[in-house]
């Protein structure tokens, strides 16, 4: 599990209920009121069609909500100049890699979102360079984005948005289309640029495993928060979660069937710290 | 099958004529485009092809890498060349037989129409070869830049052409999958006559069609999310600068215009 620097004092996301309704008169978004802490690193749980994608927008001020606020690094977003502020401090990165790669020469597109805010060329080359380093792709600069994988192609996406140095980064389902290595690959670098370099991340998913890293767990069902807290407060409530239509982490459920037989396991969520236990109980 | 087509090829080098500024290559492409059409001799048409056999040999290609290149349009050439032929009245009869009538005139048009087009392509096919395509757009944007001013679109056009180019080994790679998961399911995209090969695209181009709506959504998304809001207020990480030898490289072609026109009286 990993223990970030978590400011519970500072506020950096702060929404207060918020609704957004599609031009079809779908309510993704049902009234939803939540704080994001300073450091922290926040998954949202939901399966398809809860708001949670929706909501990742909304905090990236592509879309502005229907009814509420959200504020972001005390910004609140209500007109085009707003929402290009919020942006420069909240990052996102999306699902499909191909479709959220712009140039055909992989550090022209890290340095698409500086040449956006108007940074300085000799500023673009120091961070771009910097940026590739940071996510281990350094040596692909200069190779095309259809040539690189799946997990690469992702990381480079992730160069583009930390060379913008955002506080915040927002990922939407990143790791949804990647194989399990390439999906490691990426939770690598995303939980370094968290512990290592304070940034603020928001980790939206429906895989359970990954959730069960995160510093705090919001649960969204049908457009609203359904449960909130630790991974272990969420996740021991294993019935609650099936109702949601998601799966507690094996290893939880495990654990459970082990006490159910009477033999007294702690609590855990990774495959390696049921291994440790197991081994502990038998000594 | 589909990875087989090659769309301006760009090979990367240390050439002069590759370090040049794309803006003075596309200016020089122009420029020869013109002094090809401006030519009026056969004196004229060698200098133009002795000026494209050295800028051959400097690029490192050679003018044989350059020749290669023209098969696809021979066909054309040629029809070109006895339409030409055929079909130009006036001048003095070479040989009249039944309905077909040769001219010196004629003949004399259909070389120039088919060296013509030959230079074209031997010529044009150097700026690809040697530019790289974000150097191409990126010069065709600072190119048009000052039209901005009078609402010429340089911006949107150079951003569109570049994400085309980005886009391009993306879908052909879906039109592939698309093809491969339709063949597994029994279709046919090889045989029969014109016709039938054409209808059994439509479940090739219905899918790519919706995924490629699917995708530029998308895209558009994540370009917003990266603060894109059009080119005002835009830098580059890469900036254009004009060198000494783009100054030698376009006096060259000058010079070359030059003489093509001092040519045009003579054989």
């Amino acid at each position: 599990m990993i223990y970030s620097v978590m400011d519970k004092k500072n506020v950096v996301i702060r929404t207060d209920n918020v609704k957004y309704a599609y031009e079809d008169g779908h309510d993704a978004v049902r009234g939803v009121s939540f704080e994001v802490y300073k450091g922290e690193f926040l998954a949202i749980l939901g399966h398809n069609g809860s708001g949670k994608s929706t909501l990742a927008k909304l905090i990236n001020a592509l879309f502005l909500p229907s009814e509420g606020e959200i504020s972001v690094n005390g910004i609140v977003a209500k007109n085009e100049d707003e929402a290009f502020e919020v942006r420069r401090h909240c990052g996102m990165v999306f699902q499909n890699p191909d479709n959220q790669i712009v140039a055909t020469v992989v550090e022209e597109d890290v340095a698409f979102g500086l040449e956006n805010m108007g940074v300085s060329s000799e500023e673009i080359r120091i961070r771009v360079d910097a940026a590739l380093k940071n996510v281990g792709m350094e040596k692909f600069a200069m190779s095309a984005p259809h040539m690189l994988s799946g997990g690469q192609k992702q990381r480079v996406a992730i160069a583009g948005v930390i060379a913008m140095r955002p506080d915040i980064i927002v990922f939407d389902e990143a790791t949804a289309m990647l194989d399990p290595s390439g999906r490691a690959e990426v939770m690598r670098v995303v939980q370094d640029l968290n512990q290592n370099s304070g940034v603020t991340v928001i980790w939206i998913t429906h895989f359970m495993e990954e959730a069960a890293l995160a510093d705090r767990v919001l649960v969204m069902d049908a457009g609203l928060i359904a449960m909130e807290g630790t991974p272990m407060q969420v996740f021991s409530q294993v019935d609650t979660i099936r109702n949601l239509g998601l799966e507690a982490p094996e290893m939880i459920i495990l654990a459970n069937k082990l006490r159910a037989h009477g033999i007294d396991v702690k609590d855990v969520m990774t495959v390696d710290e049921m291994a440790v236990e197991l081994c502990r109980l038998k000594s | 099958m589909l990875k087989n087509v090659t769309l301006g090829q760009f090979f990367p080098g240390n050439s002069v004529i590759h370090k040049l500024d794309p803006r003075t290559k596309l200016l020089m492409t122009v420029g020869l485009i013109a002094a090809v059409f401006m030519a009026g001799s056969f004196t004229g048409y060698v200098l133009v092809f002795a000026y494209i056999f050295m800028a051959a040999s400097i690029t490192g290609f050679g003018i044989r890498f350059l020749v290669r290149g023209i098969k696809p349009i021979l066909t054309i050439v040629g029809i070109t060349f006895f339409l030409n032929m055929f079909f130009t009245s006036g001048g003095e009869a070479l040989i009249e037989w039944k309905f077909i009538r040769i001219t010196d005139v004629g003949l004399k048009n259909a070389a120039y129409m088919a060296i013509r087009l030959v230079l074209l392509v031997l010529g044009t096919q150097l700026l690809t070869l040697t530019t790289s395509p974000i150097a191409l757009t990126d010069g065709i944007e600072r190119l048009f830049h000052p039209l901005a001013k009078i609402g010429f679109p340089a911006h949107e056009l150079a951003m569109l052409m570049s994400i085309a180019l980005r886009f391009i080994p993306t879908l052909l790679e879906e039109a592939d999958k698309i093809m491969r998961a339709q063949m597994a399911r029994g279709a046919d995209f090889e045989s029969g006559n014109l016709l039938n090969r054409a209808k059994a695209m439509v479940p090739l181009m219905v899918p790519l069609f919706v995924s490629a709506f699917r995708r530029a959504d998308e895209l558009a998304l994540a370009m917003e999310a990266r603060c894109y809001r059009g080119g005002a207020g835009r830098t580059r990480m890469k900036v254009l600068k004009y060198a000494r030898i783009d100054l030698y490289a376009a006096g060259s072609m000058l010079l070359l215009f030059a003489v093509v026109l001092a040519t045009r009286g003579l054989i």
